[in-house]
């Protein structure tokens, strides 16, 4: 079974380089070839996973090593694959939501000239994605981790005639590389320290150097997560990503992408557990964009851009889950998963509303959809149910579990503030997410018709879009509880990332009581808000806290004023300086021997008696120097 | 005696350089394809070199390190000898040179057409004119200075060919130009004048610096053999004052720094890259620096290890300099190819980091840095040239949209960018993070700023391709032709090897790893030891 | 007679050629005393010779001599052009080379 494993990747890779060499020959069929050779994958993730199942504990590990990629001395890379129950997890939910979203688009980019490309993106998405999670070593993750870090700025750039599209690629693309700036560091310190940087190798040796060494390469992975997973402060690139096709922001800005950092993290798990501060830089990373998100997700009425916060947020309580060590490794996981399904569940949903609304995304136009899209409605609204935490949908099994986890920091301060966070931030969630819901499919209709005069005409998506949908809200529903049954996931994946049970300060049953309660007050104020009034067409101007919201808590803002403007003064003054100085030094020895040539000639007058002169007075001068000096 | 394979790979393109200049005034398609057969026997004869050459041999004595040798003796009355020999760092940059030219002369293809005034047409009649035969016969006359300095043992057969390869380059750089740009021909004929005079001053300055040191040398040593020297370093008959081989060094030193350009000798490069056409540009960067960064790794280090280790602090300190101000010049930039020239710059500094880390990941990664820059800058370069020649302007403000009107053309051109930003898969990543870890072994921080070039690097391929292959289509690229069929020849080849070598490097590895073991022995350093040895 | 008496002669003579070709301006009175000049430093080398009881003073007065010679030649030749020419033997109307 192992050398299956490379044909996890080969199957989407070769979609890709067939699409994008293939030319115009394959537009017709470009669609079917990606979507059947994501299935291919697809389908050998589940094989392997039956005969995973198959195997006892011990065995579950799989390894494939295909050729030695970078031997240069001690420096040993390899070209070679892991798959244990960690990654299984992962290539099931990259291949199986991957393959719906193919479905997806092919009825979402029927109408778009480059659908061909479309297709070859994903296929590359996915292969990265793929290598990314089955890696056995750091370098090649990385790999991995840039190829999706392209896939993404292709994807958010797709429309790339469209300057925002084009600007908000290449700003997600930067903000990624200052994150991979740690992974590359932390790669570097692991090979110093300990000669490898392969999981094998570096988890086992963990133990033999200090604390201070595991902390940097920690928070320097941290960097990394913080980069792909959108955390603060790295986090501004996501909500401008939404300008990408909507199954790209389904599957790459929700599902699968943006949570290879919370996989980084479980993934070193080992290290962290030896680097308590790394950790708890980790908890309040988490923490803080848990409520970031949150709070961006509530002010804004781009429906794409407030699941974007929403998502951000989400993958908050994951990072937040993956820095207790492992009292939450396995929650974090879960919480992925179900977060996969319903978030993508969500996008589509999104999607689908737009594609019916010629493309509208402002909530504040839309109003009583239920009645045009029923199946949007529904699917939509157990993703809705689910992500707010609803006892017995999938949302509320790993974000319960979360959040008692973080109530089991410790026994004093820290567990209370973490868990009063977590809890927060439910209702939070509860409240944009509810007004997410009755702004888009309650109320009145609010839409008119546009400066061209086209009404739009909501109408259902056809059924390539629908099917999607409903099997991912069947996931949305169900997944959580079947993951939660004896303790199922948490065994599956106990031995890649150790469990124990965590020990909340205050009681499960008072926990769970109160995350519901808040749920209900967060939703009970949303309906408050949008539900009993109607919704103005055009924003009000809002409190403080909302216009900062409006604009991503002014992060935007921080960074032009201080890197975009500062780098481009100080480009501009580099470059005055390279002319005018680096280069005026020389110009300027130049200068200096051609205007002193120019004096010198004006000895050479053409009077050859004057050359006469100059001949005796110089030979007088010799004479009467070498007298001189023998006198002397 | 065996057949003297390492002449005759000299030779070739020599010769084809004689044939094609040769070639009547009338027959210009005829010196075209003259030029590029002789540059893929050329090709072929390198690749002859490299499997013959057995990377694995034992050295036991100095001799043994360079393979194929030729030694005869030359000017006998100074000890100079033309001697030859391959090691693997001179097989990796040789069969770089041989790959590079064939591609540089298929893109050049029409660069050099006479154009159509009544002057130069009158010319062309009486058989006196003949820019084109001129132009690829100066190419090949490069590309064998280059090779022979490649193979050259004997210092001062190196520094001849050294200095020579400034002379055709001069030309090239002088006498042909884009098609007149926004300023008209006589200001585009000043500039190129200008850039090519700054060209030749930089270099020649550098080389009688050098020169010094080589008669300095001679002086010390009373050889010019690199074996010689060796030879009598190992027996412990060599010995140099402290101050003396600090000076020479530095002589040497000087002269690569020029050339290679590292930080603040580096002037002479925007100019000259700008004002070239683009494949001559391929040629100054790809081909003609390598020489500077390989002559350091190969004269500076074995001839003078004590003063190279005294100078590495120094000398890393202008190459991180060069890494981030050569990066955030690019950023600055307006011109595509100045902005790829200093692009360039960075990466020259990354090369020249990874020699002076004395680590064997940074002398391999350098060495391979020097082939995939070679190869990405080429394929970005060259692409940059096509559309260049399709709108007749430098200037990134001037276009707009291309992708939507030239999809392939724009592909390529995002391949060759991703690679100028070392994404991981391509083959810049490889030598990158090599020369990174390297550096990072023996010298954390310096290895931490580094770093910053990930980023940078990023920020100014980026921009660029977002300025000029996206958004809406500006008005006078509508109309623009994709890629030709010659055009498609010259860049898929190099996308292919980007992807090859970024999979799968480990031939050139291994070819390199052994010559940098040896270089590192010469200058008695080991890779630090890991703090903890692992179970592997 | 003592030979130090030549020297001060040829040193005379040599003064008088080089004043010559100062203040002079006609070509051919200039040339004079550059043989002037000349013939100073043959004597001063024969007298150097008897000095030194060697000959290389004499041998080396002789290659003054026929280096004269051909200067004559040579010197000539390109004053009867100038003046044909210009129709002057004046060296300052001779300074077009010049920079």
């Amino acid at each position: 079974m192992e050398n299956l494993i490379a044909l996890l990747v080969a199957a989407p890779l070769l979609g890709a380089a067939v699409l994008l060499c293939g030319g115009r020959r394959l537009d017709r069929v470009g669609h079917v070839i990606g979507t059947a050779l994501a299935f291919a994958s697809f389908g050998i993730a589940v094989g392997l996973f039956v005969d995973m199942l198959g195997r006892s504990t011990e065995d579950r590990s799989l390894h494939q090593h295909l050729f030695s990629w970078i031997p240069v001395g001690g420096f040993q890379a390899d070209i070679a694959f892991q798959l244990d129950q960690l990654s299984m997890t992962f290539v099931l939910l990259i291949t199986g939501v991957g393959s719906l979203i193919h479905v997806y688009s092919m009825g979402y980019m029927e109408h778009d000239e480059r659908r061909r490309r479309f297709f070859a993106y994903l296929n590359l998405f996915l292969a990265a994605m793929l290598i990314l999670v089955i890696a056995d070593n750091y370098l090649l993750l990385y790999v991995g981790w840039e190829g999706v870090g392209l896939a993404s700025y292709l994807l958010i750039g797709f429309w790339q005639h469209k300057p925002s599209a084009a600007t908000a690629a290449k700003k997600a693309f930067l903000v990624n590389r200052v994150g991979d700036i740690g992974l590359s560091i932390a790669i570097m310190l692991m090979f110093t320290t300990f000669g490898t940087f392969a999981f094998g190798g570096v988890l086992e040796a963990t133990g033999e150097t200090g604390e201070g060494k595991l902390t940097a390469i920690g928070l320097m992975l941290l960097l990394a997560a913080c980069g792909k997973s959108a955390q603060v402060p790295l986090q501004s690139w996501l909500g401008d990503a939404m300008e990408g096709p909507t199954p790209v922001s389904a599957l790459i800005h929700a599902a699968t992408m943006v949570t290879a950092g919370v996989y980084l993290i479980v993934r070193s798990g080992t290290i962290f557990n030896a680097a308590p501060d790394a950790q708890l830089a980790v908890v309040i990373v988490g923490a803080v964009t848990l409520l970031f998100g949150a709070i961006v997700g509530c002010a804004k009425d781009d429906i794409k851009k407030a699941l974007a916060g929403s998502t951000m947020s989400q993958i908050g309580y994951m990072i937040m889950a993956a820095g207790l060590g492992p009292i939450g490794y396995a929650f974090a996981i879960m919480h992925l998963v179900t977060h996969g399904f319903f978030k993508a569940g969500l996008f589509l949903g999104a999607g689908s509303v737009m594609h019916g609304m010629n493309d509208e995304v402002d909530m504040r136009k839309y109003g009583g959809l239920r009645k045009y899209m029923p199946v949007t409605f529904v699917t939509f609204g157990l993703g809705y149910l689910a992500i707010i935490g609803f006892p017995g949908l999938s949302g509320f099994w790993s974000k319960d579990k979360i959040i008692e986890a973080a109530f089991a920091y410790d026994d004093g301060i820290r567990g209370w503030i973490f868990g009063g966070v977590a809890l927060l931030g439910a209702g939070i969630t509860a409240f944009y997410m509810t007004r997410v819901m009755i702004m888009t499919f309650f109320g009145e209709k609010r839409w008119q018709p546009d400066a061209a005069g086209n009404e739009p005409h909501p109408h259902e998506s056809p059924k390539s879009m629908t099917i999607p949908m409903i099997v991912l809200a069947f996931g949305s529903v169900f997944a959580g509880g079947l993951f939660s049954l004896n303790e199922a996931f948490v065994k599956w994946l106990e031995p890649v990332t150790e469990f124990h049970h965590p020990h909340p300060v205050i009681s499960v049953p008072a926990i769970t009581a109160s995350t519901v309660v808040v749920l209900l007050l967060g939703a009970g104020l949303a309906y408050l808000q949008y539900g009993r009034r109607p919704v103005p067409v055009t924003p009000p101007k809002g409190s403080l806290l909302t216009r900062a919201a409006r604009r991503d808590l002014l992060q935007d803002d921080f960074n032009h004023v201080v890197l975009v403007r500062g780098g481009e003064h100080l480009t501009r003054s580099l470059v005055y300086v390279d002319h005018s100085l680096v280069d005026g030094v020389v110009n300027g020895t130049a200068a200096g021997f051609g205007g002193l040539s120019g004096r010198l000639r004006r000895l050479q007058n053409g009077f050859a008696r004057s050359y006469a002169v100059s001949m005796f007075g110089g030979t007088a001068i010799l004479i009467a120097a070498t007298l001189l000096m023998r006198a002397v | 005696m065996s057949f003297p394979l390492l002449t005759a790979t000299a030779a070739l393109p020599a010769v084809g350089a004689i044939a094609t200049a040769a070639v009547p005034a009338a027959r210009r398609t005829a010196a075209k394809w003259m030029a590029l057969l002789f540059s893929l026997a050329t090709l072929v004869a390198a690749l002859v070199v490299v499997f013959r050459f057995d990377p694995d041999k034992v050295v036991n004595s100095p001799a043994d390190r360079y393979q194929l040798a030729e030694s005869h003796a030359w000017i006998a009355d100074f000890g100079v000898r033309y001697e030859l020999g391959v090691d693997g760092i001179g097989a990796a940059l040789l069969g770089l040179t041989a790959l590079l030219v064939p591609f540089v002369v298929l893109a050049g293809w029409h660069d050099a057409d006479p154009e159509d005034d009544g002057k130069s047409k009158e010319s062309v009649a009486t058989g006196r004119w003949r820019p084109t035969q001129g132009f690829f016969a100066l190419i090949l006359m490069v590309e064998a200075m280059v090779i022979l300095s490649f193979l050259a043992t004997d210092v001062f057969l190196f520094y001849i060919l050294f200095e020579a390869m400034l002379i055709p380059m001069y030309f090239l750089i002088g006498g042909f130009g884009d098609k007149a740009g926004a300023h008209g021909e006589k200001e585009a004929a000043t500039q190129r004048s200008y850039a090519a005079v700054k060209f030749l001053l930089y270099n020649l300055v550098g080389g009688l610096i050098m020169l010094a040191a080589v008669i300095g040398l001679y002086v010390v040593g009373g050889t010019f053999s690199l074996t010689e020297i060796a030879e009598a370093r190992a027996a412990g008959n060599f010995e140099m004052a402290t101050n003396t081989e600090r000076l020479l060094f530095l002589g040497f030193f000087f002269a690569f720094a020029v050339k290679a350009p590292l930080w603040p000798l580096h002037t002479w490069l925007p100019n000259a890259m700008g004002e070239a056409t683009a494949p001559v540009a391929v040629l100054i960067t790809a081909v003609v620096d390598k020489v500077g960064t390989f002559a350091m790794l190969r004269f500076c280090l074995q001839l003078f290890p004590n003063a190279s280790e005294w100078a590495t602090p120094v000398i890393l300190a202008l190459a991180l300099v060069s890494i981030v101000y050569g990066a955030l010049l690019a950023v600055g930039q307006r011109d595509i190819k100045r902005l790829i020239a200093y692009a360039s710059i960075s990466h020259f500094g990354f090369i020249i980091m990874g020699i002076f880390a004395m680590t064997s990941q940074g002398q391999s990664g350098a060495t391979l840095y020097m082939v995939n820059h070679g190869i990405s800058t080429a394929a970005l370069m060259l692409v940059a040239g096509f559309l260049i020649t399709r709108r007749g302007s430098r200037l990134i403000a001037d276009y707009g949209g291309v992708q939507k009107v030239a999809p392939i053309l724009a592909g390529t051109f995002l391949v060759g960018s991703l690679a100028t930003l070392s994404l991981p898969g391509l083959a810049p990543f490889v030598s990158e993070f090599l020369v990174l870890v390297g550096t990072f072994a023996r010298y954390p921080v310096v290895g931490i700023i580094a770093t910053v070039g990930i980023v940078l690097g990023a920020l100014y391929t980026l921009v660029l391709y977002q300025r000029t292959m996206t958004g809406p289509v500006k008005e006078n690229v509508r109309t623009m032709p994709d890629l030709r069929v010659r055009e498609l020849a010259v860049v898929a080849p190099l996308i292919a090897l980007l992807i090859f070598l970024g999979v799968y490097p480990k031939p050139v590895t291994d070819l390199v790893n052994p010559a940098v073991d040896q270089t590192l022995s010469d200058v008695q350093k080991q890779d630090p030891e890991p703090e903890v040895e692992a179970a592997k | 007679m003592n030979p130090v008496n030549y020297l001060y002669l040829a040193a005379l003579l040599f003064s008088i050629g080089a004043t010559g070709v100062l203040i002079r301006r006609n070509a051919i009175v200039l040339f004079m005393c550059v043989e002037l000049m000349l013939n100073a430093c043959n004597l001063a080398l024969v007298a150097f010779s008897r000095m030194h009881g060697n000959l290389d003073g004499q041998i080396i007065a002789f290659f003054t001599m026929v280096v004269a010679a051909a200067e004559v030649v040579v010197g000539l030749a390109i004053i009867v052009s100038l003046f044909r020419s210009r129709h002057s033997a004046s060296v300052d109307d001779a300074s077009l080379m010049k920079l």
